[in-house]
């Protein structure tokens, strides 16, 4: 369960050495792999366009500043970047409110058709979501939701509901039944209990949850290049996709923008790695 | 589980207790029933509704108008019976989609199990800058599918860096045509396929990894096994429901991989017939050509071999592994 993650963790942590020089230079070889075409990307946003004709595997030589700077004017990077936020926050806030309700009911309530009800959710990690994208283009379409944010977002709560649940259900089932009883006890209806005590206990769930829905949403390519058409309502990734399409022979150019749409994620990455981790690990033990 | 459960009783009885205090009127049996169904019903029903609505309705309504010609406009009209998917199935280029998911699903597991094993064998030893090491690691797995497409494309166009490195090491025969040569693509495509997501394998595997209890190997340790028979012997077995539930989940990425095909190969390229999956000819012909009733007859087509691929998975694989948590089954 996710919360055995973070001590396990910890505990191990205690307990480090050096290693042998062949577990390090095994290492180095694939931190090298996975990160060198990232690296690539990055450095090759600090060269020209000839430097890279000219020998496409060098260093910058010399440094050069100012493509960063003229992408971020040339392109939409601003709009893109504020529109991906805030379809990624919204999708967020969304599926927890959505999936920690609905995940409370499952792990909390006895009632006849609570495990139908479980299955029927799980349903939507059986197939795949993308299969879809035709019919839901036309339903939302028939909706008159078309470039707009409801068109991103609605469709991504839902697709996100099923892991959310898999994921929270056992967590909450796992909070003890006596403090469920102590509550009651205490005169607090079953709202009360998870208003007060339920909710607060279970954050750590809450954000692996809500980081996973929020990585999901702010990488997601096919559901918006269906909905939003219009420039001002993109997201980074039709961004980056319509940056490198629109000014194919500015190799520096599409570099930099690239590594700019690169940098929040690797930023975001970083600070909730735990998260993220936890939550998937999270996800298979539930 | 049914009515008689423990717990409930004792909910009850609480109920009971809190209920005398407070002589109020909704203090009856029934009423406590009906208010816990408003609760049950309330809390679930936003979920419920775009679950639906959103995920489960469009399948249905992908089975109705993959019965028409249709181009999208108004009510579909010209119904076609089984006639799009018999096209489907006649047109060689959605032959080598079906063919390129099957290449990306059985390389996808057959390269990422190896690579993903060997790396979490390797970053689950005890050793200092482990945590670091992870990090890098993990980086493919969070970066947008679309940034790496982009990445990859630029990295292997032709003259471009990995051409450039290859010649500098002197193995400038080995130049290819990775984006152009069309019997080529689909490798390259699993090749950037396998670099983004080993680190998904790596993480599960890790996770796994940190479920088996030190004891075990310690004790294989004291018997006088060596690193690898550990590995061997105690370790990967006890790894296997991890690994299985890994490779269902690989499944069902590979049939619906879109992203990063979409953003590496040229239309052109896919148009003569490489680099496709199904998703990327269903995207081509449903929403670009405008062929409604046929994108859908594929869209179909990529669910039913989805659905069945997952529950035959499942049955026969999984069985117990997961323990009910994708079916519900106990």
């Amino acid at each position: 369960m996710a919360v055995d993650v973070v001590p396990s963790v910890t505990k191990k942590r205690r307990t480090a050495v050096w290693g042998s020089p062949l577990t390090y230079a095994l290492a180095l070889a694939v931190a090298a792999v996975s990160i060198a075409p990232v690296a690539y990307v990055i450095l090759g946003g600090f060269r020209t366009t000839a430097q890279i004709n000219a020998d496409p595997a060098a260093l910058p030589n010399p440094w050069v500043w100012t493509t960063y700077g003229r992408v971020l004017s040339q392109g939409n990077f601003w709009t893109e970047l504020w529109n991906s936020t805030v379809i990624a926050l919204s999708t967020t806030l969304g599926v927890v409110v959505l999936g920690v309700c609905a995940a409370f009911v499952l792990a909390r309530y006895t009632f006849r058709g609570r495990e139908v009800l479980y299955t029927y959710f799980t349903l939507g990690l059986l197939f795949p979501a993308g299969a879809a994208i035709l019919p839901l283009y036309l339903m939302l379409r028939d909706m008159d939701l078309i470039n707009s944010y409801y068109a991103v977002i609605l469709p991504q709560v839902a697709f996100q509901l099923p892991l959310t649940i898999v994921v929270l259900r056992p967590f909450l089932t796992a909070v003890p039944m006596e403090l469920e009883d102590a509550a009651m006890i205490d005169g607090s209806s079953r709202l009360g209990f998870f208003w007060r005590i339920l909710l607060p206990l279970s954050g750590p769930a809450l954000v692996t949850v809500g980081v996973l829905g929020f990585v999901a949403s702010w990488n997601a390519f096919l559901l918006p290049l269906f909905v939003i058409q219009d420039v001002s309502l993109q997201t980074l990734p039709l961004g980056v996709q319509n940056f490198s399409t629109q000014y194919t022979s500015d190799t520096a150019g599409i570099l930099a923008f690239t590594s700019l749409a690169m940098l929040p994620a690797l930023l975001f990455f970083t600070f909730a790695e735990r998260q993220i981790v936890g939550g998937l690990q999270g996800a298979i033990k539930g | 589980m049914t009515t008689t459960n423990p717990t409930q009783s004792l909910a009850d009885r609480a109920g009971v207790r809190s209920a005398r205090l407070r002589p109020a009127g909704n203090t009856t049996r029934a009423a406590r029933t009906r208010r816990k169904w408003y609760e049950i019903v309330g809390l679930t029903t936003p979920a419920v509704v775009v679950y639906t609505m959103f995920v489960l309705v469009p399948m249905g309504f992908a089975v109705y108008y993959s019965l028409y010609r249709w181009k999208g406009v108004g009510p579909p009209t010209e119904f076609v019976g089984w006639r799009n998917y018999l096209l489907a199935f006649e047109d060689p280029i959605f032959r080598d989609a079906l063919w390129n998911n099957a290449i990306i699903l059985v390389g996808s597991l057959v390269f990422q199990l190896p690579i993903a094993l060997g790396i979490a064998l390797l970053l689950n030893r005890r050793f200092r800058g482990r945590a670091f090491f992870r990090l890098l690691v993990f980086v493919p797995y969070v970066l947008a599918e679309v940034t790496v497409g982009i990445m990859w494309k630029l990295v292997l166009i032709r003259d471009g860096s990995v051409d450039a490195i290859l010649k500098a090491l002197g193995l400038g025969g080995l130049v290819q045509g990775w984006l152009s040569d069309l019997p080529l693509i689909i490798w390259t495509m699993l090749f950037i396929l396998t670099w983004k997501y080993v680190g998904f394998a790596i993480i599960l595997f890790l996770a796994g990894l940190s479920n088996i209890p030190d004891e075990l190997t310690e004790a294989a340790s004291i018997d006088g096994a060596s690193w690898w028979q550990i590995q061997r012997h105690v370790t990967i077995p006890l790894l296997g429901p991890t690994i299985r539930i890994w490779m269902f989940l690989s499944m069902i990425g590979s049939l619906q991989v879109f992203d990063v095909l979409w953003v590496v190969a040229a239309p052109s390229v896919r148009s003569l017939g490489a680099a496709n999956t199904m998703a990327t000819y269903m995207v081509d012909n449903g929403f670009f050509a405008r062929l409604w009733g046929y994108g859908n007859a594929v869209a179909v087509i990529l669910f039913v071999i989805s659905f069945v691929a997952a529950l035959l998975f499942q049955r026969f694989v999984l069985r117990r592994d997961i323990q009910g948590a994708l079916t519900g089954a106990k």
